[in-house]
């Protein structure tokens, strides 16, 4: 209130801005609401041009970067390959021939990348900004469980198709599943009912079991999906300790493990994690120790290569599981491995085969949909049976959004013959073996809800 | 106007002219340009923008005017955000339950971790507060993230971040209520987009929910720097020991100053959730606590715009730059041949993609080395260079206070 003439300016300000906005609101153009557009098809991004955009949204900083870099490769494979370049890789193996090498349906493929920080918040906004500035149709990506939860929801709440990459929580199809949520990684649960008959062959039923677990989501449901496993067979839980994820020193950690009287020790860590413990673990001598008469073992529940390569010589000999490995001799893993290879010189992990995977199913289920629309592609991909992309026969579940198919069970190669041999295949698990009902009490809890095309 | 001398009057309107006008101020590019991957204007980034900037403002009322330099202020952004996300799961999607209920929790939280955290000044403060940040982090990370009390997933639901679910029981929500954040059913996720020429303008219902109270919440900072009791806080700054001497207890001051900056990032919380609605603990973290820091040094700590500029640029850095890949950077540049252009990309790509760290760093860098009163204070400088003759008197109500560190 300091006097009139400030209040004149500041109408006069209003004015030239209602001035100006009027000679914008006059030139031709016009308003579109987001939320209730029906003139682009009914659905969120639909592709106008003579493109179409997926968002690739990966760590690339972080504990995690390794498997995203990796995936980022994969995902460049692939789109090279959907748009008819290099020599096709697994589209030549896929048992659905819907794919023609042109792109999808006609549109060539194009791709933004982001990264996922492996922070919830951070993926969300990274996520959000290929929805809303780049136009994508569909996110996919994701190296933890948190982070493609997140991600999942969000695509959920938008309007457009997540498809999971790297998360073996059992809640991201179990009681966070949505929709428009597709996941073709296998889960916690998968992993203990694989392992477990391997652990009882090897090592008996007489067994106690020590458990150290990352303290979050995905160590839980994987703890508790071993813990049911192998208790199944006979073997006992001796003690179950969290271990906060930020943890580098676990020594304090391993050391009552000597003296807990058990003779199993099972490491629910992953990444850099589970590189420490294991070689603590191993520092402490618990391999060459003798408890009740048994050698005293270590067990890694999920397996990657890139672990493997952080832990060195320890990994040998050790028992775990994997979604697939680069040595499979099928006909989609040999394609898959050669044209990975020839680009970039080396084996893809398994994060790089589960995102590549997911590229070509979603742009299949396009084609087969013919549509972009996410409701379309979801009904295309719901109970989609398909084999040749290296992991077997499989089927995408309905009621779940969950893929089927056999699981590994590997174990660190005694003799490497090279820096990426570190893995060998003891067992390839059948697809009924970790069958499981959608309303099985690891899994309860949630809804689908209704496909959500975002417009 | 509104009790604010002239220069402050014409700051806010500037502010609220710019505010109001981003979604077509951050969009410079036409859309199909190859300059388009530079343009800010989608709605989660504004939204970001003024979210940040309501954070940073807060922070400033503490560290600009007290000098007190706590690194816990994300414990309270944490708080709020898990507050609203709870005000959705009980009583459905309106977002004004939520975002008052996120500053009242982060008041709460404030004055508890405050109390203590204020019987120290300087360094020990600055670990005290960090220590509290990183407790509440764990906590809402594993502890009060377990299923508890029947509660699957329990306060927190840990590392996948509290969300909404269909079963919760949202009591007030109604069939006609849209089934997402909203104000009285204008759904926060709605966007008006304006096509004029080449280019697309995206105006986004919930920015402008942020850009208002931002606004109102910028124009309450401003009084508190020019009044008496930010008189004191800056007293506070200069010596808290001559303070004490001459009888005055400095305490309530400086409480009152961290339970308003608590408050104030209550706030940005609480609207993270309204506009999107997942709290994850990660915003718990030292990390949120440092940017936060890092923002208000950036812009100018002490200056009433800076920390909302500081809020803009790291924002922008996280969201643009992490954006830019390979693929991107050999679009630029094949028009060179390869030889020339390969090492070049391959130089640039360590400072975008997932190099945008460096880039952030070396700006730092730059503007702590060169810019000691942070953006603001290198403008004022800039300004006061090209127009010597009038620009003191113009600036000199911006200009940062004179720079003791941290309270003794």
């Amino acid at each position: 209130m300091t006097g009139s003439n400030k209040t004149i300016g500041r109408r006069g300000l209003l004015k030239g801005g209602v001035a100006l906005g009027a000679a914008g609101l006059a030139a031709p153009t016009f308003f579109d609401s987001r939320a209730y557009a029906a003139s682009d098809g009914g659905y969120l991004n639909a592709p106008t041009g003579k493109t179409v955009t997926l968002g690739f949204n990966v760590p690339q900083t972080g504990p995690y970067a390794d498997e995203g870099a990796d995936e980022l490769r994969a995902y460049k494979l692939a789109v090279e390959h959907l748009n008819g370049g290099g020599d096709g890789g697994m589209m030549n193996t896929f048992s659905s021939k819907a794919l023609k090498g042109n792109g999808i349906l006609g549109k060539k493929v194009e791709y933004v990348t982001g990264d996922t920080q492996t922070k919830s918040d951070a993926a969300r906004a990274s996520a959000k900004s290929m929805i809303e500035k780049d136009g994508a149709v569909m996110i996919t990506g994701g190296s933890s469980s948190g982070v493609a939860i997140a991600v999942q929801g969000l695509c959920q709440e938008a309007g457009v198709i997540f498809m999971a990459g790297l998360t073996h929580s059992n809640d991201t199809t179990g009681k966070d599943k949505k929709a428009n949520g597709f996941r073709h990684f296998f889960n916690g649960y998968m992993s203990g009912a694989a392992l477990a008959p391997v652990l009882e062959k090897m090592y008996g039923k007489d067994r106690k079991a020590y458990h150290l677990t990352a303290d979050y989501t995905w160590g839980w449901t994987q703890q508790e999906s071993i813990q049911q496993a192998t208790e199944g067979k006979g073997w006992e839980t001796v003690n179950n300790v969290l271990t906060p994820l930020a943890t580098t020193d676990f020594s304090s950690y391993v050391a009552p493990v000597v003296n807990s009287g058990a003779d199993v020790l099972v490491l629910n860590h992953y990444g850099g994690n589970m590189v420490n413990s294991l070689t603590s673990a191993v520092q402490f001598g618990l391999r060459d120790k003798e408890v009740n008469g048994k050698n005293f073992e270590i067990v890694v529940p999920l397996y990657s290569r890139l672990m493997a390569r952080g832990a060195g010589e320890n990994v040998k000999g050790i028992f775990g599981s994997t979604n697939w490995h680069w040595s499979l001799e099928d006909e989609g893993s040999k394609a898959f491995v050669k044209s990975f290879g020839e680009k970039y010189g080396f084996p893809p992990s398994q994060a790089a085969h589960t995102v590549y995977c997911q590229t070509l199913l979603y742009a299949d289920a396009c084609e087969r949909a013919g549509t972009f629309n996410p409701c379309g592609v979801g009904e295309a991909l719901e109970g989609f049976f398909f084999f040749g992309l290296g992991n077997g026969p499989t089927i995408y579940r309905a009621e779940d959004h969950q893929c089927f198919k056999d699981v590994l069970v590997v174990k660190g190669k005694e003799n490497p013959s090279s820096e990426f041999d570190l893995l060998e295949v003891v067992q390839v698990t059948p697809m009924s073996q970790v069958w499981y009902e959608p309303d099985h009490a690891m899994f309860a809890g949630g809804d689908l809800g209704k496909c959500n095309p975002g417009a | 106007m509104l009790g604010l001398n002239r220069n402050d009057t014409l700051l806010l309107i500037f502010v609220a002219i710019i505010t109001l006008a981003a979604p077509i101020l951050m969009n410079p590019f036409p859309t199909e340009s190859s300059l388009a991957q530079f343009n800010a204007g989608y709605p989660d980034l504004m939204q970001r923008f003024v979210i940040f900037g309501i954070f940073a403002i807060g922070y400033n009322i503490l560290f600009g005017l007290t000098g007190y330099l706590s690194f816990g202020h994300a414990a309270f952004l944490g708080a709020g955000s898990y507050a609203c996300v709870w005000m959705f799961k009980l009583f459905g999607y309106n977002v004004l339950p939520g975002i008052v209920l996120s500053v009242i929790v982060a008041g709460i939280f404030s004055v508890a971790i405050g109390y203590i955290s204020l019987r120290r000044s300087g360094i020990y403060f600055s670990i005290l507060t960090l220590a509290f940040a990183q407790m509440s982090f764990a906590l809402a990370y594993s502890v009060l993230g377990q299923d508890m009390w029947g509660l699957k997933g329990g306060l927190t639901n840990g590392e996948t971040g509290l969300q909404v679910y269909s079963n919760d029981p949202q009591i007030f929500h109604s069939e006609a209520a849209p089934n997402l954040p909203h104000l009285f059913g204008v759904p926060m996720r709605e966007t008006w987009i304006w096509e004029y020429g080449a280019w697309q303008f995206q105006f986004n219902a919930g920015f402008y929910l942020c850009a208002i109270i931002m606004l109102v919440v910028f124009y309450l900072s401003m009084r508190i720097f020019r009044s008496p009791f930010g008189l004191m806080l800056r007293a506070v700054k200069t010596n808290q020991n001559r303070l004490n001497y001459t009888g005055v207890n400095t305490k309530p001051y400086t409480l009152a100053a961290f339970v308003i900056s608590g408050m104030y990032a209550g706030l940005a919380g609480g609207l993270l959730s309204a506009m999107d609605p997942l709290a994850g603990a990660e915003r718990m973290q030292w990390t949120a606590s440092g940017e936060v820091v890092l923002m208000t040094i950036l812009g100018g700590a002490g200056t009433l715009i800076g920390p909302v500029l500081g809020a803009g640029m790291i924002k922008y850095f996280e969201n643009i730059f992490s954006k830019i890949n390979k693929g991107i950077l050999e679009g630029w540049f094949s028009f060179l041949p390869e030889s020339v252009a390969d090492p070049i990309v391959s130089v640039l790509y360590l400072f975008t993609g997932s190099g945008w760290h460096l880039t952030l760093g070396l700006v730092f860098m730059l503007v702590v080395i060169f810019l000691p009163g942070g953006l603001v204070g290198g403008l004022i400088g800039a300004g006061r260079r090209l127009f010597r003759r009038g620009g003191g008197k113009a600036a000199k109500n911006t200009q940062p206070t004179p720079t003791s560190q941290a309270a003794e």
